[in-house]
């Protein structure tokens, strides 16, 4: 079978052809890096994407963050359930992990936030 | 008496500070309206930033955290909260902020970096009245992620810029339902991936030669009707549909945010909408530099701040004293290159040329000619409008030139 994608590795955005055969991919074309070829295979068998949100700290301002490596895809709206379910406490670093272990990554502040 | 004064804190200041302070200048004041530094990267809070300047994928704040760190570090001087009113040609800044009132500072230099903003509702005259419910995405992005205000639940985007797309996907994840995005041309103004991981994830329909005819409400926005455009980008009467909903998002444009520069007399260019400069983003005002959104709209804040490192060096080699301008070369283009920055080349040594052109062209050479002289052919499988392109020109191409003209040309 043969299918194509739009690769979001990086800014260039190719178009990957991949061809894949018993649930296993035989062949990658259109890439321009190996990332490519990695990301057709991972989207393929079993998709994942990086979550950036926000999360309320203790005083209510926001704090923005990201899981800290790519989660499965279809756990997107899972994830985000237990962000806007969190509370964050101040002050916060860039990195400091705010809610742990969601879908095997850690989400994890990129902002700082002092107190006041 | 200032060295160098930077107006805007945004990464492009704060490149341009960073760099001119490596090259020797180190009385530098950053002038930010906003209350930190970081400029727009501070409400991009998606990822996707830093992989040419990196290697590495970063969110906005990050990106803008590496910067701002390094501001800090060398000690540059920042006024926060603080909006400049006026520069004029011979470099004196009037500004205000609560501490010091209305100020005025004299400066050597002076490197423009305010940025852009976005084409509002106003500026595209579509029929209706002006009901509440209507957000450029850019607006609507400080809203959701600085503010934490969901603007809408039922959303139609009307544009297919990068903020667009990437709106589109941080509503649905916020839970609000985006119908579709319009586009008027015949292909996205965004990034591939970002249509992939923002609209073809969450199941997005892109309506691509479609725009929004009529937003309906009066208090409230209850719907839009969109319609195909033909060739000529006018609606065709019968495909009109109309798209219940409260939310209309317009991700149109941006322009280059100017005033200031046209009150210190700098020539501005009629297609970037921002100042005419020279290889080292020097205008037309001696020691009046200009660097980032400001000068032109970029795709990625990596080249945003490459280029304002070039402004900054060069800012510091005019405070110095060490800037040649032996040489005077005008580029032009062919209308297929809409335009190019530099536009105009003052010293001879290998300088990179960005340049965006006015359509999709495939298997083309992107041709630099002195006269009837091929100077440089280089074929491009594809260029669009919406990628900035660049070349580079080599110091000994430049002996004895006149006049250089990019252009687009079959190969």
């Amino acid at each position: 079978m043969e299918r194509t994608l739009t690769c979001i590795v990086c800014p260039l955005g190719c178009t990957l052809t991949v061809q894949w055969q018993d649930g296993a991919v035989t062949s990658v074309t259109g890439n321009t890096c190996p990332r490519g070829k990695a990301y057709a295979e991972t989207e393929c068998t079993a998709p994942v994407r990086t979550v950036t949100s926000t999360v309320r700290c203790v005083d209510g301002r926001l704090v923005s963050v990201k899981t800290d490596r790519p989660i499965p895809k279809e756990c997107m709206a899972a994830c985000m359930e237990r962000i806007h379910r969190a509370t964050a406490d101040l002050p916060i670093a860039i990195g400091d992990v705010i809610i742990e272990d969601v879908f095997g990554s850690n989400v994890v502040a990129t902002q700082n936030r002092s107190v006041g | 008496m200032r060295e160098l004064v930077i107006i805007g804190g945004g990464p492009a200041g704060m490149s341009a500070a960073i760099a001119a302070y490596e090259s020797g200048v180190t009385d530098i004041l950053i002038m930010e309206r906003d209350a930190r530094l970081g400029g727009i990267l501070q409400q991009c809070i998606h990822n996707g930033f830093g992989l040419h300047r990196f290697g590495e994928e970063l969110t906005g704040p990050e990106y803008a955290w590496r910067y701002e760190e390094r501001v800090q570090a060398l000690g540059i001087e920042v006024k926060c909260n603080t909006m400049v009113l006026d520069v004029t040609a011979d470099k004196v800044i009037t500004a205000t902020n609560a501490e010091e009132g209305v100020f005025q500072i004299r400066a050597k230099a002076v490197i423009l970096a305010m940025g852009c903003r976005e084409r509002a509702k106003g500026s595209l005259a579509i029929a209706g009245s002006r009901p509440a419910g209507i957000y450029s995405a850019g607006t609507a992005q400080k809203l959701v992620n600085m503010k934490g205000y969901l603007p809408g639940k039922n959303v139609v985007i009307l544009g297919s810029g990068d903020i667009g797309l990437i709106m589109a996907r941080r509503m649905t994840l916020e839970g609000a339902k985006v119908h579709a995005v319009c586009e008027l041309m015949p292909y996205s103004g965004g990034l591939a991936r970002n249509i992939q991981q923002c609209l073809n994830d969450f199941d997005i329909p892109l309506l691509l030669s479609h725009t929004v005819v009529e937003i309906h409400g009066k208090e409230r926005v209850e719907a839009v009707t969109i319609a195909k455009v033909d060739q000529n980008r006018r609606p065709i009467p019968e495909t009109k549909q109309t798209i219940p909903c409260d939310t209309l998002l317009l991700s149109v444009g941006l322009i280059p945010e100017n005033e200031l520069s046209q009150g210190a007399a700098v020539d501005i260019s009629a297609i970037t909408k921002g100042p005419v400069v020279d290889q080292d983003r020097q205008t037309s005002v001696e020691g009046v530099f200009a660097c980032g959104n400001v000068l032109h709209v970029h795709d990625l804040v990596d080249f945003v701040s490459e280029e304002a490192a070039i402004a900054g060096q060069a800012a510091a080699q005019y405070i110095q004293n060490t800037r040649q301008n032996a040489i005077c070369i005008p580029l032009y283009t062919d209308g297929k290159v809409r335009y190019t920055v530099p536009q105009i080349i003052t010293e001879q040594k290998d300088t990179s040329v960005y340049f965006r052109v006015s359509d999709v062209y495939k298997n083309v050479c992107v041709t630099v000619k002195d006269g009837d002289h091929v100077l440089l052919k280089k074929k491009r499988p594809k260029v669009a409008p919406g990628e900035m392109e660049s070349i580079r020109l080599k110091a000994e191409w430049l002996d004895g030139v006149e006049a250089l003209t990019l252009s687009l040309e079959e190969c």
